[in-house]
């Protein structure tokens, strides 16, 4: 990477972190406003982790992201429109209503459909590797929990099965210092959820998750480790939810010191200082980069609420998949619409996760 | 040609879909080198190798939840339970992750959860399960429990070829019984899921059941046939979801008088939604009541004369038949 690609790969990243930033402060205030029915669950100062660790995927790469991973989702290439809609409960929704939140998925893109059940995705995350590792890729699939989840039977059983059979995983915790209310102390008694790795039979890491290179260079040995065929990683990315489990929750219990402390840290700020102090980003990149984050924003919130509610005719319908061919995800010809996974079978149309898809939304 | 049983007949639906199929495989503890605990999948490792067939931690979890990754591929795996009453392990990723995926995601999960169900084998509480309510009343999944060794393959296979969750119940009893041995056509045949099929005919009342019970009701229509000059009509159902409505409501029309049967505890079992959809749908075609044989509401138990007491036998269903008859 030459010098000039490398300013760009940062501003990329610092773009990515801005929109995640400003997408979460749009949902809140739609949130205030009662526009959003249901509960908001975002991740202001996990940024620098949710960006940087998908920033070291390819194209065939998979992630398993949970409900605080926006940053994950846009680098991606998850629509805004998409995220919008679904905050909003609109019936051209990737879930068309069904579900809300992050809970979206497209597996031609690689992105796997969370639930609300933290720790249940890694063992599908496991899955997927699985299928990577038999049809001879070089790709990875990368998982994330909070520090929450590490407490429950899945991960234990995905982290062991995945060692065993040496599967393309990267494990990536988010510990943000609380489950809900439940502090760290209260959840697990080791120092640094990274020590678990050595039980698991696998290499681990823990990193400052403010420090969007430091979680890039850390997930990137990881994902350059599953690639290689050496088996999966676990990588604690240390960063802290200096806002409440939803936006509901005014999480009185964290000592507003310790909130200070974190907030202090804010790794768009810290990112920014670097890019500043290295002569990247000027005045006017800024403005200009905040402005394509407002368009992106502007234009997401005003598609969501200009698209329609569901149909509540269709309430008890797309309960079974139709029958039919069924491709496997990413071998040539996959997304032939002779195959019953190429497009949404519930709509016809192709999935409207993505942004290369925004199109097919529009239409709706 | 052999006959079979209906354990080498479940064998024989994976290995040949494993064969004509390169996305299907199998996954569970002890599959590979041990061929199961009950020998379902005996030689299948050294056929397909250890990629197919594979040995997995004790982790039903992890076992589901691999399979629904790897549906969400877009392939066809085959999760085995090594007794079904493990499924409740890997409860969390059949209920929420599996069955609600295509209908939140439009992504299909072609995927088989199969293990042995059922009692009769001194198996205990924790080795004696029918647990087919809980999912028959989980939408999202299809539930399957075949009687006989030829529905015992061409349930699998079309299972396997579905595209959805579908669980599929084999009854440990009827694995290795010799009066279930048959020949199989040589040529490749599935049974559609959701069609019930009516194994004895009869116009005097209709016996609605399932798995091992076909055969507990199968002798007690001869019973009461030779006793009483009773015809009974029995009807296997075959698959619970998709249900065979349209079977169920055309015998019962026929015959006027219904009794279900089942191994699975009475309530809130499978019985009850039968019975209530015959109430609504079919209330003036009734001449007796809607009536039950199943397992007491209590867990399975150990010892034989508990297990004898526990379980519906053919007296209990005459003596039931006979109740009804006199109506």
């Amino acid at each position: 990477m030459n010098e000039a690609e490398r300013a760009d790969l940062l501003l990329q990243i610092y773009y990515y972190m801005r929109l995640t930033r400003a997408m979460e402060d749009r949902t809140r205030t739609l949130f205030l406003q009662g526009r959003i029915v249901g509960g908001v669950y975002t991740a202001q100062g996990h940024e620098a982790t949710t960006v940087g660790a998908a920033m070291t995927l390819r194209d065939g790469d998979c992630i398993v992201p949970q409900h605080r991973d926006l940053g994950m989702h846009l680098v991606r290439g998850v629509s805004p429109r998409a995220v919008m809609c679904q905050w909003l409960a609109r019936g051209n929704a990737p879930t068309l209503g069904r579900d809300g939140q992050l809970h979206i998925g497209d597996m031609h893109h690689g992105v796997v459909p969370m639930i609300s059940m933290l720790g249940e995705s890694l063992p599908v995350a496991c899955g997927v590797a699985l299928v990577m590792k038999m049809r001879r890729r070089s790709t990875v699939v990368l998982a994330s929990c909070g520090d929450g989840a590490t407490s429950t039977g899945a991960f234990h059983e995905a982290l062991n099965f995945a060692a065993v059979q040496r599967l393309p995983v990267v494990f990536l915790i988010e510990n943000n210092g609380y489950a809900y209310s439940t502090p760290n102390a209260k959840q697990f008694a080791i120092e640094q959820l990274a020590q678990r790795a050595g039980a698991y039979g696998m290499p681990g890491e823990s990193v400052d998750g403010n420090d969007v290179l430091a979680v890039m260079e850390a997930v990137g040995r990881a994902v350059a480790h599953a690639r290689g065929g050496r088996g999966p990683t676990l990588v604690e990315c240390r960063t802290f939810r200096v806002r409440g489990h939803s936006e509901a929750d005014k999480a009185d219990y964290v000592p507003p010191a310790l909130r200070e402390e974190w907030l202090a840290r804010d790794p768009i700020k810290r990112f920014e200082d670097y890019l500043t102090a290295q002569g990247l980003l000027s005045a006017e990149r800024r403005r200009e980069i905040e402005a394509r984050v407002r368009a992106v924003v502007d234009d997401a919130v005003a598609f969501a609420e200009a698209s329609p509610p569901p149909d509540p005719a269709t309430v008890a319908d797309y309960v079974f998949a139709p029958d039919g061919p069924i491709a496997i995800v990413g071998e040539p010809g996959a997304a032939d619409p002779r195959y019953v996974n190429a497009l949404d079978t519930r709509t016809g149309r192709p999935f409207c996760t993505m942004s290369q898809v925004e199109e097919a939304v529009t239409q709706l | 040609m052999t006959a079979v049983t209906y354990l080498e007949a479940i064998s024989q639906a994976i290995r040949e879909e494993m064969r004509r199929d390169e996305s299907v495989f199998l996954l569970g503890e002890d599959v590979a080198t041990y061929g199961g605990a009950f020998k379902v999948s005996a030689g299948f490792l050294e056929e397909f190798g250890p990629e197919r067939v594979i040995d997995t931690p004790m982790s039903e979890t992890a076992i589901i939840g691999s399979a629904v990754g790897a549906a969400l591929m877009g392939m066809r795996p085959i999760a085995e339970m090594q007794y079904i009453d493990f499924i409740t392990c890997g409860f969390d990723q059949i209920v929420n992750m599996a069955c609600k995926m295509y209908w939140r995601s439009g992504i299909p999960l072609p995927l088989v959860i199969r293990g042995p169900a059922g009692g009769g084998t001194h198996g205990g509480p924790f080795h004696s399960a029918s647990p087919e309510a809980w999912f028959f009343h989980t939408p999202g999944i299809k539930v399957v429990m075949p009687a006989t060794t030829y529905d015992a393959k061409g349930l699998l296979k079309a299972a396997i070829r579905d595209n959805n969750p579908v669980l599929y119940l084999e009854h440990k009893l009827l694995y290795r019984l010799p009066e279930l041995r048959e020949e199989l056509p040589s040529e490749d045949y599935i049974v559609p899921l959701g069609k019930a099929i009516i194994r004895r005919h009869g116009r005097h009342m209709t016996m609605l059941t399932y798995g091992a019970m076909v055969h507990q009701c199968l002798k007690a229509a001869e019973q009461l046939a030779s006793e009483d000059g009773l015809a009974v009509e029995v009807v296997d159902l075959r698959s619970l979801t998709p249900l065979d409505r349209q079977t169920i409501k055309e015998s019962v029309m026929r015959t006027n008088k219904v009794l279900i049967v089942h191994e699975d505890t009475l309530t809130g079992g499978v019985g009850a939604e039968l019975a209530a959809l015959l109430a609504e749908e079919l209330f003036d075609y009734l001449d007796g009541p809607i009536m039950r044989v199943a397992a007491p509401d209590a867990p399975y138990p150990y010892a034989p004369p508990l297990e004898m007491a526990y379980l519906p036998g053919v007296e209990r269903i005459v003596a039931v038949a006979r109740q009804l008859a006199a109506y």
